[in-house]
């Protein structure tokens, strides 16, 4: 990469993108922007503990139960993805 | 308007909890994250769990961990939290402080999804610690001492992965070989990108060894392998000289030991035998115990089952994992296992335990076994195993715990003098009603019955080395009754006390000799018998007395003051007299300073109203040093007959008063005692209510006790009870004991069924409704027909037996009787579309359920009112809103919402349904309006008026974004909450009967509780721990109200999708925690109102509306300062904290203010000075705004 690269707005934005996880851009679609929302506000309720427990009072599980749950609808949290358009 | 922010109770619910020696004696110490908080609790010789410190930290603590570096004594303390930091503490025993070794920062603050904190693993040689996020980012510091013995810590190393989620970290024991972490792993790269789900369904889990090479500073991923995919927690295997090292791999249904280059090691995790099919078994906590020669784990699982895993190894080769039923306790959120053979249960919700083993699980129990394995065409075989009574542990000491509040409400329904706070705690069978009084708990050792109405009681030792009292006097009007204390109190006579006339004081003089002072003399007991009377000049009389070891002030009728004092004989010896110009109305004397041969201070309150400080030295004997207040050594007391208590500081050296602090104790002239309290001189007062002036943690408390109004009280020291307290009231003497100091509220516990969800309160009756409802919970019945089956199976069995056999199994039919507690060991679980409920009338005061009715066929109550419909015909009605089928996932659904209403039978204390009606939606909002029946189902909110066999619909408006769940009514408005754009304010008219929305909020706020202020105000608090207050602008509200027509209202247009007006927010604060009830109320009498909030992590707190503005300057200034000199232990920002999701807006933190006497002198002086005040000032005011709150 030259000098001149480094401060190009595209360089920094990939840079960003690699080092924040659910930085968008300008093509991003609607399924993947919701799977970012969705992995942020499951990482949030592990994180809350309260907010952790207020939901396993609510489906009367353990809370240990819920965050697994949590955990495990991290991996697809908006059902599959939509197919992709060939270019 | 500006709001103080102050927690009353502080969370008792617990995250997180480790142990180990953190003070580096002998004993061992727990140290618990209850979100905001940090406590170190120690479990005393009795085997009850104190508190030792507890500290706020503004920041909400997600992980910890403790580490010892090679050779030390002490463990340090290492914090994960949202401040994007790692904070290492070490806690200081003579300051009684946790001391902020390192603060490294690592990435933003707040609970981010890739911001380590999450997780938290140390190498067991504490050589490395890891910290983790929920995903991609781990960081590694390398912990190390420098040349001074000072704990090291080095810059970050990076193990991160990108796109990885993290299930669970832990250190692997390796010994002194690099140290090895140990994480569990999933990809989701590909199940991204894989629109045809074969990714995603063959997404794998890792279990992946990280290997920091000290010698190249550097993290490299070591090993990583498949592991079962529903894992969830790894667990340190020990390793070294100690066992085989590598980890348990805790899955659903199954635990695995696995290491590089090891095979796999799989047992099954025993099943309930009642456990649905659909149902598995996780681990939920953990917790490692090395023995002499050994080790085991202890593996809870989300039921309540502790397991004890051994692993069978020779070298480091593991042959066997067994895994073998222990004991039954409540769900806990940690485990710690004690050397000194203590278990401490943090459990999720309800109480925490402590417990004691009685056996390390050597007995026959149901195991399953990695070498009785058995794999068929389903998949492994599982083991079942019914659960049964405590057999390895016994309870010993429970720590109260109210988490989680579902709903709160402060009335004075006993007619006490405070109110009460009566809240709904708990979850499932372990629910509870618990009324909160303020005050400390006292327990009750003894009561007798006098034979006539005393008027003072003392105790006396009979020696100064004795450690316990000797002897209870008990002076009545015209005689004395000596009780002597053994193994139980009975009257004596040969105690060598006058016991024809009166007392006025007895007490223990020089080092083994008793003085009974009696209105026409003094009479010294000798310790060989001797008795020395002084007899009282003339006819004159003593009036009062005042003494303490060495030194005696009496004062006679009219005035005469006569000092004496012990000499170095023993005698009493009359030093001096002195003539007060009128009679004396209290008098005493400073206990005599260790080392020294008196005090040098009296303090006698006059009937003129002044208080004099008069010395004692031979120097200037009788020379008044002060006026105006009453003193002891470091501080004194004195009551007025007002009722009122002002506290005075007197200096040590000059005698000069200063620092005087007053607060209103009740309606009677108060009265103080000595007592002592935790080896410390104390003080008790009495009033209406006793009330007990003692420090803790740095501050001075005077807290209420909630006993009875005592009339003269001492302290009592026996050998059952070491620091009691001997009073009277009307003619019963009491001996009592204070426990837990330093807590805010007792509690009185009323059992419930199920989750409780509302209450109302019928005051007139002084009746409770409360609706409780559990999911995936069988009904009573089916519970009954349960355990009915599984009894005749049992007694199937039996009868099969032979007759030897009788005698045992009748002893098996007495346990039987006793069946295994819901309590204890939690309902069985049923499928999750299956919901118990009910709805129960309960008297509070004697905590008896006058009514119960279950409901049937998987109907669950979520909302209640009372409601008077306008035709008055039953007079007070109960509405009750429920769901039949609720289901949440995958959508939420239902077969139908109903409302019904119940006629109160037999004055309040039994229902009878007079009908039902369905509606479309779950009635999660229900309330009385203008005579009819409010009702929020799903996004409509209806109106209903009562009709012969169901309700009829009057009007309704279907324009609610979402979900109400909240409907409160003023005059003709009604505020209406959404569960997720806020407030709504609406209006009825009633000529064109329609319902107006016509102001809302412009913030999406996640309602969770809210209440009604005034007719423009209203306060909230949403999901996400804020609280605030949102005011329609006066104009526009005035010009709502003259609008005759309401067709403005009719015809504006909407703003921004919203109603035509918006509500500004004028108060908004940040409390960290979910507030699921809130209540306006007074808990002081004559006490201005504050709002109360109760939250998820059982924490009670206030707001309390500042009156001046100079108070909101200074304690706003406060504040900042606080903010600037003393940052949160745990590396959050303190502004930002309090401003995580909208700025903070108006509110003080009293929390963060209240620390400042935890603050270094220096640094209080230099905060008092920059403020213009002194730090005594400092505290009196910190001391005054919370007397008005509590």
């Amino acid at each position: 990469m030259q000098a001149s690269d480094r401060f190009n707005i595209n360089s920094q934005l990939e840079h960003l993108q690699a080092k924040y996880v659910g930085t968008g851009h300008a093509d991003i679609n609607r399924f993947e922007w919701a799977v970012n929302i969705q992995r942020d506000s499951y990482a949030s309720y592990i994180g809350h503990y309260p907010l952790l427990s207020y939901f396993s009072i609510a489906q009367n599980e353990s809370i240990g139960r819920q965050r697994y749950t949590f955990m495990q609808k991290m991996l697809l949290p908006c059902g599959l993805p939509p197919e992709r358009e060939e270019e | 308007m500006y709001l103080y922010n102050l927690t009353l109770q502080r969370p008792t619910g617990i995250i997180c909890a480790i142990n180990g020696n953190f003070s580096g004696g002998k004993g061992q110490e727990i140290v618990v994250a209850r979100g905001k908080t940090l406590d170190l609790l120690r479990p005393d010789d009795n085997g009850r769990i104190q508190t030792i410190l507890s500290v706020e930290v503004f920041g909400s603590i997600r992980s910890l961990a403790q580490f010892r570096l090679t050779g030390a004594q002490k463990d340090f303390i290492v914090v994960g939290s949202d401040s994007g930091r790692i904070v290492i503490l070490d806690y200081n025993k003579e300051k009684n402080v946790f001391d902020k070794i390192h603060q490294e920062t690592f990435g933003k603050s707040g609970c981010r999804r890739i911001v380590p904190g999450e997780y938290i693993a140390v190498d067991p040689k504490g050589r490395a610690v890891m910290i983790g996020a929920c995903e991609k980012q781990k960081l590694v510091y390398v912990l190390n001492r420098d040349t001074a013995a000072r704990l090291t810590i080095s810059s970050p190393l990076e193990a991160h992965k990108s796109h990885t989620l993290v299930f669970s970290i832990c250190g692997v024991d390796c010994g002194f070989e690099n140290p090895i972490f140990a994480a569990i792993e999933l990809d989701y790269s590909e199940a991204d990108n894989d629109s045809s789900g074969m990714a995603a369904a063959e997404a794998q889990k890792n279990l992946t060894f990280y290997e920091l090479d000290l010698g190249l500073n550097h993290v490299s991923r070591k090993w990583s392998d498949q592991v079962d995919n529903g894992a969830n927690l790894l667990v340190t295997v020990p390793g070294g000289a100690d066992g085989p090292s590598g980890v348990l791999v805790c899955a659903e249904n199954f635990v695995i030991y696995k290491n590089q280059g090891h095979p796999d090691v799989r047992a099954v995790i025993p099943r309930r035998a009642d456990l649905p099919a659909e149902r598995g078994v996780l681990i939920v906590s953990a917790a490692m115990h090395k023995l002499k020669g050994g080790f085991f784990f202890l593996l809870q699982t989300e039921y309540g089952d502790i397991f004890k895993a051994t692993l069978e190894h020779e070298g480091d080769r593991i042959s066997e994992l067994k895994i073998k039923y222990f004991d039954t306790i409540p769900v806990t959120s940690s485990m710690c296992v004690l050397k000194s053979g203590f278990l401490f249960a943090a459990s999720e919700f309800g109480n925490h335990g402590l417990y004691q083993f009685k056996g390390i699980g050597d007995d026959d129990d149901v195991e399953a076994s990695s070498a009785s394995l058995m794999e068929t065409e389903e998949g492994f075989q599982p083991v079942f195993f019914q659960p049964r009574k405590l057999k390895n542990l016994v309870r010993i000491d429970q720590v109260e715990s109210l988490m989680p509040i579902t709903d709160m409400k402060v009335s004075n329904l006993f007619e006490e003098e405070t109110p009460q706070i009566f809240t709904l705690c708990g979850r499932g069978p372990r629910s509870s009603l618990r009324i909160l009084r303020t005050g400390l708990a006292v327990s009750e050792m003894a009561v007798s019955k006098l034979p006539g109405v005393p008027s003072a009681v003392w105790t006396v030792k009979k020696n100064v080395i004795d450690e316990f009292d000797a002897y209870i006097v008990v002076s009545f009007t015209n005689a004395t009754l000596v009780l002597s204390i053994g193994e139980t109190v009975e009257e004596v006579s040969d105690s060598g006390f006058l016991d024809t006339t009166p007392s006025l004081s007895v007490s223990l003089i020089g080092d083994d000799s008793l003085m009974q002072v009696h209105p026409n003399g003094i009479r010294h007991i000798r310790e060989d018998g001797r008795i020395n009377e002084w007899r009282t000049p003339g006819k004159r009389t003593i009036a009062k007395v005042g003494s303490n070891r060495l030194q005696v002030v009496i004062a006679l009728n009219g005035g005469e003051l006569i000092y004496f004092e012990v000499d170095v004989t023993g005698q009493l010896m009359e030093v001096e007299k002195h003539e007060m110009s009128g009679d004396v109305a209290c008098l005493d004397i400073a206990p005599v300073p260790e080392g020294r041969q008196r005090s040098r201070f009296l303090a006698v309150g006059s009937y003129d109203k002044t208080i004099r400080i008069l010395s004692l030295d031979p120097d200037d004997c009788m020379q008044t040093l002060g006026i105006q207040s009453l003193s002891s050594a470091s501080e004194s007391l004195l009551f007025l007959e007002n009722g009122v208590l002002s506290r005075t500081v007197v200096d040590m050296v000059t005698g000069l008063l200063s620092d005087s602090r007053s607060l209103f104790l009740g309606l009677r002239p108060p009265k103080l005692f000595p007592i002592i309290v935790r080896g410390k001189r104390a003080m008790l007062c009495l009033s209406s209510r006793p009330w007990l002036g003692y420090i803790h943690q740095g501050h001075f408390l005077l807290t209420p006790l909630s006993y009875e109004t005592l009339e003269f009280a001492a302290s009592f020291s026996s050998d059952q009870c070491v620091e009691g307290v001997v009073a009277f009231a009307g003619e019963a003497l009491r001996i009592f004991t204070i426990e837990r100091l330093g807590e805010t509220f007792n509690e009185t516990v009323i059992p419930l069924r199920y989750t409780p969800r509302k209450f109302v309160l019928q005051p007139k009756r002084k009746l409770l409704v409360v609706i409780e409802s559990d999911q995936g919970a069988f009904t009573a019945e089916e519970r009954e027909a349960a355990k009915k089956e599984c009894f005749e199976a049992a007694q199937a069995g039996e009868n099969g037996t032979e007759s030897a056999d009788q005698m045992e199994n009748g002893g098996e039919d007495e346990d039987k009787d006793d069946p295994l507690s819901d309590e204890h060991y939690g309902y069985p679980k049923a499928e999750s579309d299956k919901w118990a409920s009910c709805i129960r009338i309960l008297d509070p005061k004697t905590g008896n359920t006058t009514c119960l009715l279950e409901l049937q066929d998987n109907e669950a109550a979520f909302s209640v009112c009372t409601v008077n419909f306008h035709d008055k015909e039953y007079g007070t009605l109960l509405a009750v809103g429920t769901a039949k089928g609720l289901q949440f996932t995958p959508r939420r659904s239902l077969t139908a919402g109903f409302i019904h209403i119940y006629r109160f039978l037999e004055d309040g204390s039994s229902l009878e349904l007079l009908h039902k009606t369905q509606v479309e939606g779950v009635p999660l909002a229900l309330s009385q309006f203008q005579g009819r029946l409010l009702a929020g189902i799903g996004p409509v909110l209806r109106f209903y008026d009562l009709g012969k066999r169901r309700l009829l619909r009057k009007c309704e408006n279907k324009l609610f974004p979402n979900t109400i769940v909240s409907i409160q009514t003023y005059r003709d408005r009604i505020y209406v909450g959404d569960i997720q754009e806020s407030f709504h304010y609406c209006k009825y008219r009633r000529d064109e009967n329609q319902l107006y929305i016509f102001a809302d909020d412009c913030v999406p706020r996640w309602l969770t509780a809210s209440y009604h202020i005034d007719f423009d105000t209203m306060a909230g608090a949403d999901k996400f721990g804020n609280i605030y207050f949102v005011r329609l602008p006066q104009d526009v509200s005035d010009e709502i109200e003259e609008d005759p027509t309401g067709g403005r209202i009719k015809w504006e247009q909407g703003k921004l999708n919203g109603a035509p007006n918006k509500v500004e927010e004028i108060v908004q604060f940040h409390v960290g925690d979910v507030i699921s009830c809130l209540q306006k109320a007074s808990l002081i009498p004559g006490g201005g109102e504050c709002i109360l909030y109760g939250t998820v992590m059982g924490s009670i707190g206030a707001l309390h509306a500042f009156t001046s503005r100079d108070d909101v300057d200074f304690f706003s200034h406060l504040e900042m300062h606080m903010r600037q000199d003393n940052p949160p232990l745990c590396g959050r920002d303190h502004m930002a904290y309090r401003s995580a999701y909208f700025p903070v807006k108006d509110v003080i933190d009293g929390d963060l203010c209240e620390q400042f006497p935890t603050l270094p002198m220096d640094l209080q002086r230099k905060i008092a000075d920059e403020l213009d005040r002194t730090p005594g000032e400092i505290l009196k005011k910190l001391e005054e705004v919370r007397n008005k709150i509590i």
